[in-house]
This record gives C-alpha cells, sequence and structure tokens, in this order.
C-alpha cells in the first residue's frame, strides 16, 4: 500500500512536469534572475562582471528625471483612465440592457473596437489628431470650425499628448468591459427588479441598491485587471508617439524598461531590472489596495 | 379589503410563424375575492394562475377586463401604488442586504409626507419580523437562512407596509416536504393574524386545500370552478375538476347509462337514482340551466363516470369487478391496485378500510359503490351531468 502511494504521487509530478518545466525555465528563473540583476553594481552581460551588490541601481533609477517622468505619466494614465472607462462602460452597459430596439446592433458597434487591427486604429487615430503637411487633423479641423486653435496634438503640449493617450486607451479597453459589464447586468434575476418595482423603489435606488451590489464582483475585476493593465501600457504609447519616448516626453515606466534593455540609451540590465522590480512593487501595492477595498463593497453571492 | 375582478383577459402576442396567433393566458376571469380570506388559485402548469396573480398584483397589464380594491378601480395603477405586497416563488430577498435592511427596504422608498422616522422604520420592521418569528435572525444575510426562514423573511418584507392584499406566487414549492406541512400552516395563521386579504397560487391541490378559505380552479386561462375545497371536492362541476383534485386521483372509466342504470364494460354497476348531490338527497330527473342537455332519461348514452377512491366498497358478490393488481397496506387504510378494461387510467385505485380482508388469490376483486361519491359527466364536454327531480 504505501509503495502504491509513492508510486502515485510520482506520476503526479511526472504529469506536472512539462509545466513545471517551462514555468520554471521561462517564468520562475527570469523573476529571480531579474532581483539579482537589480541589485548587481555596474553589470556587463558581455563579460558577465560586475563591481558589487547594493541599492545603487535603484538610486540611480529613481534619480532618473526620465524614470521620473515615466512614473508620473502612467501613473497619470492609471487615474484617469480606469474609473473613467469603468464609470463610461457601466453607463453605456446599462444603456444597452434598457433598450430592446437595435439592441444587438449597437452591442456590435461597441465591440467593435475589441476585434478590429491595432495598425486600423493607430491609422483612425493618426486621421483624428496627426498633424500632416496637407492637414491638421479631423479633431483640429472641429476646434477650428468653432473658432478654436488648433492644437498639435501628437508633437504639441503636453495635457494634448496626454489627452490623446486617455482618449485612445479608454477607447481601446472599453469593448472588453462593456462586454463583461452587460452579461453581469443581463445575470442580475428580473425577479429583484420587479419586488423593487413593487415596493415602489426609484429607478435611481433600484440601481444604486440593487444594481450595483449585484454586478459589484465584475466591476471590481475590471477595476483591479484595469489597473494592472494601465500600469503595464507601452505598445500604445509608441503607436501614438514612436519609439523615441522619452524625447516625446511620453514614457511609460515598461517603456522606460525597454529603453534600459534595447534602446538608444539603452544595454543596461540592471537598470531596467530595478525599474521593472519598482513597477512590480507599484502594481503589488495597488493591487493589495483595491483587495481590500474590495473585501468591504463586493458582495458574492 | 375585497378584491374584485372583472372579464379579465390577458393575451401574449403571438412570436413568429408559428404561434402567430399569441396565447390566450387568463380568460375572461371574472370572480370575486371577499375580504380577509385566504384564496388559492389551483391549476396545472400554464393554465394562467401565475398570470392572474401578476394581473393583480399589476406588474402585469390586462388586456381586457378591470380589476377592484374594493369599490376603487386599480386596473391602471402601478404595482408599486396598489398597496400590495408580493412574495415571490424565488423570494427574491436582495442577497447582499441582511434580513433587517431587506424589512426596511420598502419603508425607506417612502418619501414625503409617508415618511416616517427612522425609530419608527425599525419598530415596524421588528413588528413584521415578530409577527412571522424571525426576529433572532434580522442581522443574518438571507443566504444563511435555511428555505422556511427565508420565506418567512419575505414575507415579513411584503407585510411591512400593510398591504392591502398579499399575493404569494407559488410560497411552498421550494420546501422540503416536511418545512412545506410547517410553512402553510404557518401562512394560515399569518393571515389569520392580520385579516389581510390574500391570494396565493399552488398547482399542488392538497396544499390548496387544506389551508385555503377558497380555492379557484382554472384550466387553459379560464376558471373551472370556484368554492370552498370541500364543496369543491364533493361537487366537481366537471371532469377536469374532479381528476385535478384529490390524491390518490380519482378514476375515471368509460360508462354508459341503460335504462336508469350506470353500466361499465357489461355490468351495471350503480342505480343512477342512487346518485345524489352533496347532502345525499336523491336527486333525478329535471336537469338544472347549468347541466347541458340530459336527453331523455332512460334513454341509453355514452357518459365518463368518475369514481373517488373512497368511493369503493369490498363486498363479495358487489356489482362491480375488477382485475386485481395487488394490495397496499398503508397502515391508516389499504389500498387496493386493479385493473378494468375500461378504466381511462392503467390502474385503478380505491381505499378501503384496515377492517377488510383482500384476497389476493383470487383474480377478480368485487366492489359496491357509494352513489355519493361517484360522478357523471357528458362524453364530449366534460361536463357534469346532474340529476334533479
Amino acid at each position: 500500500m504505501k509503495n502504491n502511494r509513492t508510486d502515485g504521487s510520482l506520476k503526479g509530478w511526472l504529469y506536472l512536469l512539462p509545466a513545471l518545466l517551462f514555468l520554471g525555465a521561462f517564468l520562475v528563473y527570469p523573476l529571480i534572475d531579474v532581483v539579482i540583476y537589480s541589485f548587481e553594481e555596474g553589470y556587463n552581460s558581455a563579460s558577465q562582471t560586475r563591481f558589487g551588490i547594493g541599492f545603487y541601481n535603484y538610486s540611480y533609477v529613481l534619480h532618473d528625471p526620465y524614470f521620473l517622468q515615466a512614473v508620473k505619466n502612467t501613473f497619470l494614465l492609471v487615474i484617469i483612465t480606469v474609473p473613467l472607462s469603468t464609470v463610461i462602460a457601466l453607463l453605456i452597459s446599462v444603456g444597452l440592457n434598457s433598450i430592446k430596439f437595435l439592441r444587438e446592433l449597437f452591442r456590435t458597434i461597441y465591440f467593435l473596437p475589441y476585434v478590429t487591427n491595432t495598425l486600423a486604429v493607430g491609422l483612425v487615430f493618426m486621421i483624428l489628431f496627426k498633424k500632416t503637411a496637407y492637414s491638421d487633423g479631423f479633431i483640429n479641423l472641429i476646434i477650428r470650425w468653432f473658432g478654436g486653435t488648433a492644437v498639435d496634438f501628437i508633437d504639441g503640449p503636453y495635457w494634448a499628448k496626454m489627452f490623446v493617450l486617455c482618449f485612445y486607451t479608454i477607447w481601446v479597453v472599453m469593448p472588453f468591459k462593456i462586454l463583461i459589464l452587460t452579461s453581469a447586468l443581463a445575470g442580475v434575476n428580473p425577479d429583484y427588479y420587479q419586488a423593487a418595482k413593487v415596493d415602489g423603489t426609484s429607478r435611481f435606488r433600484t440601481f444604486m441598491r440593487i444594481t450595483l451590489p449585484m454586478i459589484s464582483p465584475m466591476i471590481f475585476y475590471l477595476v483591479v485587471t484595469g489597473f494592472i493593465g494601465a500600469f503595464k501600457a507601452y505598445s500604445d504609447v509608441v503607436a501614438l508617439f514612436g519609439t523615441n519616448l522619452n524625447a516625446a516626453g511620453m514614457n511609460t515606466i515598461v517603456g522606460y524598461v525597454y529603453d534600459m534593455l534595447y534602446g538608444d540609451s539603452g544595454g543596461y540590465p540592471s537598470y531596467a531590472s530595478s525599474s521593472a522590480i519598482l513597477l512590480f512593487v507599484i502594481v503589488l501595492t495597488i493591487t493589495c489596495v483595491n483587495l481590500l477595498a474590495g473585501k468591504k463593497n463586493v458582495y458574492y453571492s | 379589503m375585497k378584491v374584485v375582478l372583472r372579464n379579465l383577459t390577458k393575451k401574449y402576442p403571438g412570436r413568429g410563424r408559428k404561434n402567430a396567433e399569441g396565447v390566450t393566458a387568463v380568460d375572461h376571469f371574472t370572480f370575486e375575492i371577499p375580504d380577509g380570506k385566504l384564496i388559492a388559485l389551483l391549476g396545472p402548469s400554464g393554465c394562467g394562475k401565475s398570470s392572474t396573480l401578476n394581473l393583480i398584483s399589476g406588474l402585469q397589464k390586462p388586456t381586457e377586463g378591470k380589476i377592484f380594491f374594493g369599490e376603487e378601480d386599480v386596473t391602471d395603477i402601478p404595482a408599486e401604488n396598489r398597496g400590495i405586497g408580493l412574495v415571490f416563488q424565488n423570494y427574491a430577498l436582495y442577497p447582499h442586504l441582511t434580513v433587517k435592511q431587506n424589512i426596511l427596504f420598502p419603508l425607506q422608498n417612502l418619501k414625503g409626507k409617508d415618511r416616517l422616522s427612522k425609530e419608527e422604520m425599525l419598530r415596524k420592521a421588528y413588528e413584521a419580523a415578530r409577527l412571522v418569528q424571525i426576529e433572532e435572525l434580522m442581522d443574518r444575510k438571507p443566504r444563511e437562512l435555511s428555505g422556511g426562514q427565508q420565506q418567512r423573511a419575505a414575507i415579513a418584507r411584503a407585510l411591512v407596509k400593510r398591504p392591502r392584499v398579499l399575493l404569494l406566487d407559488e410560497p411552498l414549492s421550494n420546501l422540503d416536504a416536511r418545512l412545506r406541512l410547517q410553512t402553510r400552516e404557518e401562512i394560515r395563521r399569518i393571515q389569520r393574524e392580520t385579516g389581510i386579504t390574500t391570494v396565493f397560487v399552488t398547482h399542488d391541490q392538497e396544499e390548496a386545500m387544506s389551508i385555503s378559505d377558497m380555492i379557484v380552479v382554472m384550466d387553459a386561462g379560464v376558471v373551472q370552478q370556484a368554492g370552498r375545497p370541500q364543496e369543491v371536492y364533493d361537487d366537481p362541476r366537471n371532469l377536469f375538476v374532479a381528476k385535478f383534485l384529490g390524491t390518490p386521483p380519482i378514476n375515471v372509466f368509460s360508462g354508459r347509462i341503460k335504462e336508469d342504470k350506470l353500466y361499465i364494460g357489461e355490468e351495471a354497476v350503480l342505480d343512477i337514482r342512487e346518485i345524489g348531490d352533496i347532502e345525499g338527497n336523491v336527486v333525478f330527473g329535471k336537469q338544472d340551466e347549468k347541466s347541458p342537455d340530459l336527453g331523455e332519461i332512460g334513454a341509453a348514452r355514452e357518459v365518463w363516470a368518475g369514481i373517488r377512491p373512497e368511493g369503493f366498497i369490498l363486498k363479495e358478490d358487489g356489482p362491480f369487478s375488477c382485475r386485481l393488481k395487488g394490495v397496499e397496506v398503508m397502515g391508516r387504510d389499504i389500498s387496493v391496485v386493479s385493473e378494468h378494461d375500461a378504466s381511462e387510467n392503467p390502474q385503478v385505485r380505491s381505499i378501503i378500510g384496515t377492517e377488510n380482508r383482500v384476497d389476493t388469490s383470487k383474480p377478480l376483486v368485487r366492489f359496491e359503490l357509494r352513489p355519493q361519491k361517484v360522478f357523471l359527466f357528458d362524453k364530449e364536454t366534460g361536463e357534469r351531468i346532474y340529476f334533479r327531480e
């Protein structure tokens, strides 16, 4: 019998082996490596040499104005887009849920950004915002039409660039949130609404006291993943402002990590590692705060 | 508050090609629910009983007809202004709120001059909770309650605003058998204590008969019969009602009336002069205005003969013989299972007292029939055939 049990657990490990091997080689090992790199001072990947171990890399990164700019950009992006996109998605979902006429059509339209090619989206945003030799972009056309002065959204003032980035991010994350929220809303038992109606509950109160708590797990999920996703923003920024993000002043933390490794000023795995670890700590802290807040305010059936 | 339904009709529009005509869920329902009574709407699924309840509640609008609460026409008044309490089949307690918050919820909706102070609300909530005996569960969430306790909480929530009419949709169907017995007594008690006119919907005839002052049997959107439970049981107006009420169900035979005798198969089982009304009077002869054309008395005609299981008397030289299949001793009584070629059901089930001994070695079992437990119905319409002198 005892033999049998060891056999069984051996078999179990055997089944787990492929996954463990891959996870170990491509996830756990690099993770540990990144932590080690981040403390190795003056590491040179070509000669595999280093000067010593300590916090110099962190101190360098934290004093690098480009990194501080990236942190500021990332935080602004997160703070603006996560709540805004969630609230707008919620409003649209409630609207979609309460109309009957052409509901499917609208659902499809709102879902289109999710299935549209990134390049096509980039092109559309270029038409909307980019100044070219022969046009100032569609938005500027409208601004002019209302008598305003044109703004260069891509190479112009910081707030204009930030606006474009936030606009783009919200627009891109919206379909998924709407998808999740409409299905969450549809999952609420209509009996609750009937009960509320019989009791003479106003629509606003019904929404605040019944609908919101009922779909709170999904909202919570969207907020948590939204935070994490926004902190990892990079490719969208490149699509909008090109690869030289530091020059444009629009770099993000992930962009900074990438630049430190492969950018024109790159070749510093130690700085890249310590900034990556800093990002990790930030995301971990925010997620923990989220989870704590969620424990109080989210109802799970 | 008495509730009057006049010509109440609900049609659902057709959908698609298959069902273009739509469905008439409730068909010219006219009935008066007396003040302070407990009424059961009873019928098989799809008979329109839930639609009727929804019409009374105001959650659905009738296609035709009127609803009155007392003298007030409430047909066009929305549900929230009718002063009703509604208990849903699945209770619909808000799962994220405690029992107390659930019961307070309707009170917190009141605005303007109707708005109560916090203390007053709490007092009313506890009053309702005390009535259904869940005061000690007020701080729990619904999922921490048993089915029966959830049911009580839902009733408390429906009662807290002192509704004019209390409506319960299949109140017992989500409970297990033991709780069901207990809860139906509870509903009866709560109704008696509050005196609120109460309508409940059920498909379980036993449940309806046991606690209600009146039952309304429905089929295909039409009221088949309404009255005190025992009256309806003893005097069914048509074959549907006779079949729907009673456990075990009534035995239905294809029969014939010839020369004042009821024939089932080749046997003359009963003299129809003996078939009486509920008072046991022998009635025979003139038809009353309710019953269909009976034709000449004495002329042969085909009928359905419904015989209640308790209408059989075991008798060695009885006129009615069935092929014996088995005997089930239930303790309180004996259930004789047999077969008959003229029977509509595969089995004929009769209930006799335990003092009887059934000889299971014989292939046939013979019965005499209790005349007042035998009902005759028209073969085509299923309407009851009454005989009056």
